[in-house]
């Protein structure tokens, strides 16, 4: 067997959940437990992040530096207003602070968006799923269960791609998905994991933090313009620089950070409209997947060969859902399930498995749960679509937890070139070099905190699971 | 079939399921195999089932598609700094209403009456269609005997 830990399968201990109850009467299903509100999915995800607004917002575990990106933007914007303004207002034109507001508020929003928004989460296989493909491995006419192979070869677009095999969340990942050891999640065409925005930027997020990526050093140039205009204005007829940062203090603040931070935020700009102009993510350009160093004839396989389209592909295309349900319901007795492993349920020949949105088959349904619960309609006033009930991120906690694999993903060479690697976000550097000194390409380095969450277990660094966790660009 | 059900409709049990993976040859666009999976085929007609997977295909196709109007919303919500897509629902959203929709007419109509349930793929985090095949608890051994109650025949 191969080096990892492994913990294969029990298919006697693949529990099937029951219905979720209704959403607008509660505590009507806990029948066995305590008669306790119905608990909502988010309680209960298996991944390291955290949730506010019962739900509705979803930021990783560690915040990073959030607090630092909103202070310095709140600090610099609000010293510009407070000094800058009222001088340039009167010599020059009241525009200023317009276009100043204008992109500040741009800024923070989009800021915000990106940190509190799911980045492309997937979540983890149920129990069946996982069952059934590591069931399949076996060939020879036995049905046993072992831990499937690594990497699986797909054709895309006549390209071959590796798909590597998740021991965390326990199935194939799809292309350019990738885990995070930081959030502890496999995330759809995983970026990086920016600790700026204490997130990390997939598929969902990443036209959020390349606008404000991109509104940010329009603002950061802006009123770098403007504080230099002023300081220039006030010194002027002889009086001096030093006679002009005497009369405004706030402006040589503003003037030292923003001189610092245009460099980096442009570059990284730049960085990331080369990348969205290629279709490529920083995951790819870091490993250099397409490059052809390995000295095939490789190119990417998701490019449309076209700019423009790529550019709009992925800043103008179409929103993709939430595929975590947050605010859905847990069913009754999944409530348990959250402890661990819950072996005690009954085999599947006598459980039956509601996989709801179809309200309409009572017949079939009723019959097959012989559940009070059933048949309750999907989205009652849900605010994602078709989810209603199922049975993901429950169940996946019953996934044994001394878990996985250590280091079965052996990408980490890539991210502890990341760092080094002399790629054009290197430039972030001056100020905030200490802060990228921190964000460590080895995420093993980083994972911190115990985590709490059932299956993460202490193994989460050891996991070494693809968590491009290294932010190249700070 | 369907009154068979209906009469037995108290011992119907769930035996095994059926994943249908994605299929990644055209990239990341959400696309399911259409290969039939040999434990259905005592159950439903190879036609029926390809025609489901054909249709959620064209459903997703057609929520992920790259046009005039998704470019349109693209903008749209560039310029409000993204605050709309708190307010109002996304086409992708839209469509898969009708996926769901449509998944639950199927279920009626064609995949109950054969003791089939397919779970919507948005459920499994689009990475599978699953679908649950039930047999009888009365009657003895059906069609998903050989690959069925997988615990049982694991070891």
């Amino acid at each position: 067997m191969k080096n990892c830990e492994y913990q294969q399968i029990d298919p006697h201990a693949l529990p099937t959940p029951t219905p979720t109850p209704p959403p607008h009467h509660g505590s009507d299903g806990d029948k066995k437990e305590e008669p306790k509100r119905p608990r909502r999915k988010w309680e209960v995800f298996p991944g390291k992040n955290r949730f506010y607004c019962d739900g509705r917002i979803i930021v990783a575990r560690q915040s990073g530096v959030l607090p630092l990106t909103l202070g310095l933007i709140l600090v610099t914007s609000g010293l510009f207003f407070i000094f800058d303004c009222p001088f340039l207002v009167k010599h020059l034109t009241s525009c200023i602070p317009v276009i100043g507001g204008g992109l500040f508020v741009f800024v923070v929003i989009t800021l915000l968006q990106t940190s509190f928004t799911d980045p492309g989460i997937l979540p983890r296989a149920t129990p069946d799923e996982a069952a059934d493909i590591e069931k399949q491995i076996d060939n020879t006419g036995n049905t046993s269960y072992r831990p499937p192979p690594r990497t699986k070869e797909v054709l895309i677009n006549q390209q071959v791609v590796k798909l590597k095999y998740c021991f965390t969340c326990k199935m194939f990942r799809p292309p350019r998905t990738s885990h995070c050891s930081l959030c502890d999640n496999c995330v759809e065409r995983f970026d990086h994991h920016c600790p700026w925005v204490g997130n990390c930027v997939g598929k969902r997020n990443y036209r959020f933090f390349y606008t404000f990526i991109v509104s940010l050093s329009f603002l950061t140039a802006f009123i770098f313009g403007c504080v230099t205009t002023h300081l220039a204005l006030r010194a002027q007829g002889g009086k001096g620089l030093v006679f002009a940062l005497q009369e405004s203090p706030g402006s040589a603040v503003e003037l030292v950070i923003c001189f610092f931070s245009v460099w980096s935020i442009l570059g990284l700009s730049g960085f990331h409209t080369y990348l969205v102009a290629s279709n490529l993510t920083t995951n790819e350009d870091i490993k250099g997947s397409w490059s052809g160093k390995s000295g095939e004839d490789v190119t990417n396989p998701y490019s449309h060969k076209n700019i423009f389209i790529n550019c709009c592909t992925m800043l103008c295309g179409p929103m993709p859902p939430s595929l975590i349900d947050r605010r859905g319901f847990l069913p009754a007795d999944e409530s348990v399930q959250t402890a661990g492993p819950d072996i005690e349920l009954p085999t599947l020949a006598t459980k039956s498995e509601i996989n709801v949105c179809t309200q309409g088959t009572k017949g079939l349904l009723e019959s097959a749960t012989r559940s009070p619960l059933l048949s309750t309609s999907c989205p009652q006033g849900k605010p994602q679509t078709a989810h209603s009930c199922p049975d993901n991120s429950p169940t996946v906690n019953s996934d044994p937890s001394p878990e996985l694999s250590t280091r079965c993903g052996g990408r980490h060479t890539a991210s502890s070139q990341g760092d080094t690697s002399p790629r054009r976000h290197t430039k972030s550097h001056s100020k905030k070099s200490k802060r990228a000194a921190l964000h460590i390409p080895n995420p093993a380095f980083d994972v911190p905190v115990s985590p709490t969450s059932p299956d993460a277990g202490p193994s989460s660094e050891a996991r070494g699971h693809k968590g491009v966790s290294f932010s190249p660009l700070h | 079939m369907g009154t068979e059900m209906g009469q037995k409709r108290h011992s119907a049990s769930l035996a095994n399921k059926v994943f249908i993976q994605r299929d990644y040859s055209e990239g990341t666009t959400c696309k399911f195999q259409t290969k039939f999976p040999s434990e259905l085929e005592s159950r439903i007609e190879r036609t029926l089932f390809e025609d489901t997977v054909k249709t959620l295909n064209n459903y997703y196709a057609e929520a992920e598609k790259i046009g005039g109007q998704s470019y349109l919303e693209g903008c749209l919500a560039c310029a409000t700094a993204y605050l709309i897509f708190l307010c109002v629902e996304t086409r992708y959203e839209k469509v898969l209403k009708k996926i769901a929709k449509y998944i639950q007419e199927q279920n009626e109509k064609i995949y109950a009456p054969r003791g089939l349930l397919i779970t919507d793929p948005i459920e499994r985090g689009m990475r599978v269609i699953e679908i649950s095949i039930y047999e009888d608890r009365g009657s003895s051994g059906s069609s998903s005997g050989s690959s069925s109650v997988s615990g049982s025949t694991a070891r």
